[in-house]
């Protein structure tokens, strides 16, 4: 029977995500020309328009202003008493990972890489959608010193692992310092150095040094065949050294989670005497102690709103922290780092206006414009400009208000979300569901007479083991029964 | 030291008070809470404001006056009384203080160093502690919070969890009612015993191990077993506590004393609230039922579900301390918006409700779950209720929550809408003390502002 049950129910929620596809695939088909008109328009770069509208083509901003008009044939939506802003940009998720994001096993794991493990299916994306996030830093967890590459994509929900990507966006390497890899809060019982901030930076350092030999080393063969020389052995490839090599040319940023000033201080030193450069501190709950070090070092800062006080180095976190951070200088924003943070984030960027009295624009950029130049996107998006893509958010208020709901997101001018069709699809999810649970039910009952005997006393609702023929009255579900899902 | 000994009088020019006024606050303000007077003393009006009383219609340009502690009076055509500290209130807002009807302030500090932890008692049924008893009144979290607006707690003992996680106790302990101002817990304690903290068993088939980071699987069997044997553990300590009750009316004298079954006593009367934390819909369901059956007072606490069958709370009259609304539905097949929809779905059914941050460091976001809340349907005035009088009289506290004569003076002034993020505390009064705004943080905020800028690098 239980096991019936979990199988049914995780057939449900398979089901259910799937019959939500069909909205993000109608608005694939959806191209084209779209004028959204009458918002109160947030450029974020170019002030705020009122009663603006936005035109879209080919999923890229074609214009902007207060009297843009509707070519012919274009789709418009009327925007009335809506606020329009750029798509929300999260520099700092763990969604649409398939599986565990920590490869936990060992202190140096730039080998593994988040690239390979993309799920287009994560319903969390659907959730970060609801929440006007279009993009997300995709990080390796913070188990180790060096972690894994990490990779930024779009919210495409159910696209293809190889649609996410943000095109051309540079990847990432995820570095982590602190109490989550000396393992302070847990772990088993067998010790992993490095166990103190000490071992941390030594470690750090350590891979750095072999990764310098092995970009020598391939230097030099590559000098020595390009001068003609015969019969060379190349070096061995490293692929958990190679990652390190980018990150020394310059091919691959660092996003190193980090909580206390002196750890931050430390990787800024190392990094300098290393020669590279940190281009996100993580987390940074410190940061405002250091802010001036971070400008000096070329470093920017992505941290909580108000998180703090969940172990001892976030014991002098402070909400602050953006707003401080933002006056000494330092590019800031504002990450989640966990699902559900994500679907507020507008609300967590408001905070930095109670603490530390940032203004509209200035709390807004921590969510859009600042994470898209940390990642390196902003030609691109993180504010709405002409050329740009067309990564937008319909609010029902101010998005800085508590009371501020998602109506639409698009994507590339594509709607991703739309909280009138969420809401309208409702009651024909649910009763689907009760189909299901009604023939999964069924399925489960005693067949006809005739054949019961040759079930030979299985137990009235066991599962037919697989391989087995099924009974004529297991469900043989089709595509057309799934929701219309192709 | 007194430093409100001094008074101002009505009738000095205007400005010159207003001023003298501010002076006075400014000092006051930067007092930390312990330096401040005690609660018997002072009379303070509050000027100019637009008085949102939650007993009426919000009172423009109105006058609250504070008297020993409590609310003496409150309208537009208030008399400010002879030596009345007045402070000018003009453009700001005044709301009764936030109550944060479920959290664990003073039993936490940093909740992964357990030094700092005494949320929890090991047992599973240890209804004879009292969360007050080890309330920490120099947590940096009471000063953190208070500041913004929050002047009063439901601290609980338990595990919170609502059987995400399985484990822990069934009976948590007394959750106490406390302000979040005074020199220790005796002078911040409302009511040490103002409901009795249950955890509904789940019947929990995994498990997350935190000491060995592992998910542990049980079978459906052996799962629902542990949950029948603590059900029927609970049920056999509350005929025991009834039993004891007789005894105790009958006025014998030769039974021992059982310092659990005594603390029952009261919750088997109906006398002290049950708080049950459930938030599955078949642990709420399971939850409610029993409560039925055993004539308890149940408040539903948590209850991330609830809004699975709002019908079965309201058939039942069960107020629900709703968790935070922040939260990721249960189910991926969920709407994706139940959490911040549940609290107006409940209202509309007719179903009490109450916010609580059921956290201790995010008792902060309480404005911020109700106001969530708002946007997703809730009436803007009965979140305002949720988050202040609406816990008070579920807890059966009657001097609480509202600003009308004889309550409580727990007050808070601001420039804008409470519920609103970018809103800010101006002056704040617990038990009619002014009441400081400073804190940890803001203190570690203004210590490094005020760092000279680094001239040169290395």
């Amino acid at each position: 029977m239980r096991t019936h049950k979990t199988h049914a129910i995780r057939l449900f929620a398979l089901l259910a995500a799937l019959a939500l596809l069909p909205l993000a695939a109608r608005a694939q088909d959806d191209s084209g020309v779209t004028l959204i008109k009458n918002a109160t328009v947030i450029t974020i770069t170019h002030g705020v328009i009122e009663h603006g509208s936005v035109l879209i083509r080919d999923g890229k901003i074609a214009d902007v202003g207060a009297n843009v008009q509707a070519p012919a044939g274009a789709k418009v939506i009327d925007a009335s008493g809506m606020y329009l802003m750029p798509g929300i940009v999260d520099c700092h998720t763990h969604i649409a990972v398939d599986g565990d994001v920590n490869e936990g096993s060992i202190s140096v794991s730039s080998m593994v890489n988040i690239k390979d493990v993309l799920n287009p299916y994560d319903i969390n994306m659907y959730h970060e959608l609801a929440g006007g996030v279009v993009i997300g830093n995709v990080l390796h967890g913070s188990a180790n010193p060096i972690g894994g590459q990490t990779i930024v994509i779009k919210f495409k929900y159910g696209s293809t692992p190889a649609e996410l990507p943000f095109p051309d966006a540079i990847p990432g390497i995820k570095f982590a310092l602190g109490e989550n890899v000396k393992h302070s809060n847990f772990g088993g019982p067998v010790p992993r150095y490095p166990e103190t901030r000490m071992g941390v930076e030594e470690t750090i350092r350590n891979a750095f040094t072999r990764a310098k030999q092995y970009q020598k080393d391939w230097a030099d063969y590559n000098q020595r065949k390009a001068a003609g020389e015969q019969n060379l052995i190349p070096p061995r490839r490293d692929l958990q050294l190679e990652p390190l090599v980018e990150v020394l040319e310059g091919k691959r940023y660092i996003h190193c989670h980090s909580y206390v000033s002196d750890e931050i201080l430390m990787l800024i030193r190392l990094a300098k005497e290393e020669g590279f450069t940190v281009r996100t501190f993580q987390h940074v709950l410190e940061g405002y102690k250091v802010a001036d070090e971070m400008v000096a070092a070329g470093s920017s800062g992505s941290t909580f709103s108000d998180w703090w006080a969940y172990k001892m180095e976030a014991y002098e976190a402070i909400p602050y922290n953006a707003a401080a951070m933002t006056r000494r200088g330092v590019i800031v924003s504002v990450n989640s780092d966990d699902p559900e943070e994500a679907r507020h984030l507008n609300q967590e960027a408001a905070k930095s206006m109670r603490y530390g009295d940032l203004n509209e624009n200035e709390a807004l950029r921590l969510v859009t414009l600042n994470p898209a130049i940390q990642l390196g996107i902003d030609n691109h998006v993180g504010s709405i400009e002409v050329g740009k893509d067309a990564d937008l958010i319909i609010y029902n208020h101010d998005p800085l208000s508590v009371y501020a709901v998602v109506q639409k997101t698009i994507i590339d001018g594509k709607v991703y979300f739309d909280r009138n069709e969420d809401i309208a699809n409702r009651a024909a999810l649910a009763k689907e569901k009760q189909d299901l649970l009604a023939k999964e039910k069924n399925a489960g009952k005693p067949a006809p007479k005739a054949e019961e005997n040759q079930n030979n006393g299985a137990k009235p609702g066991k599962k037919p083991k697989k391989g087995k023929t099924a009974p004529s009255d297991t469900p043989q579900l089709t595509s057309a029964e799934i929701g219309g899902a192709r | 030291m007194n430093s409100f000994s001094f008074s101002a009088s009505l009738n000095s020019n205007k400005s010159g008070l207003k001023i003298f006024v501010l002076l006075l606050f400014a000092f006051a303000f930067a007092l930390p809470v312990g330096a401040q007077t005690s609660a018997t003393s002072g009379v303070y009006a509050i000027k100019g404001a637009k008085i949102f009383t939650l007993a009426g219609p919000p009172i423009e340009n109105g006058t609250v006056v504070i008297h020993d502690g409590k609310i003496a009076a409150v309208g537009a055509n208030i008399d400010v009384p002879e030596g009345a500290q007045v402070i000018d209130a003009s453009g700001l807002e005044v709301y009764p203080g936030m109550f944060d009807a479920a959290d664990q302030m003073g039993l936490e500090e940093v909740s992964a160093v357990k030094a700092t932890m005494d949320t929890e008692e090991t047992g599973e049924f240890n209804p004879d502690v009292t969360a007050a008893t080890a309330f920490n009144a120099d947590s940096a979290h009471v000063d953190v919070t208070r500041a913004d607006g929050i002047t009063e707690v439901l601290t609980v003992p338990g595990s919170l969890s609502g059987g995400f996680g399985g484990g822990g106790s069934v009976i948590g302990g007394n959750a106490s009612a406390v302000n979040l101002g005074g020199w220790n817990i005796n002078d911040m304690v409302i009511e040490r015993r103002a409901a009795m903290e249950l955890t509904w068993p789940s019947i929990a088939t995994g498990s997350f191990d935190l000491t060995t980071m592992s998910f542990h699987q049980l079978p459906f069997d052996e799962a629902t077993k542990q949950y029948h044997q603590k059900v029927d553990g609970l049920t056999d300590l509350l005929d025991k506590a009834r039993h004891y009750a007789q005894a105790m009316q009958s006025a014998a004298t030769d039974f021992p004393r059982d310092l659990k079954l005594e603390a029952l006593v009261p919750v088997v009367q109906g006398k002290e609230p049950l708080l049950v934390v459930a938030n599955s819909a078949r642990d709420i369901r399971n939850a409610v039922e029993y409560c039925q059956k055993q004539d308890l007072h149940m408040i539903l606490a948590g209850g991330t579900e609830a809004w699975k069958d709002v019908d079965l709370l309201k058939q039942d009259n069960v107020p629900v301390i709703i968790g935070p609304v922040l939260s990721m539905a249960q189910a991926e097949d969920d709407p994706y918006d139940a959490d911040y929809a549940m609290p107006g779905q409940l209202y509309a059914a007719g179903v009490k409700i109450a916010f609580g941050s059921f956290n201790t460091s995010m008792a902060r976001r309480l404005s911020q779950y109700a106001g969530t809340a708002v946007g997703y349907g809730l009436p803007h005035d009965e979140a305002l209720k949720a988050v202040t009088v609406n816990a008070a009289q579920m807890l059966g506290i009657d001097d609480l929550g509202t600003i009308e004569p004889g309550k409580i003076a727990n007050i808070v002034v601001t420039d804008g809408d409470l519920l609103e993020l970018r809103t800010h505390v101006k002056y704040l009064f617990i038990q009619g003390q002014p009441t400081s705004l400073d804190n940890k943080q803001l203190e570690l905020y203004e210590r490094f502002s005020k760092r000279p800028k680094l001239q040169s690098q290395q």
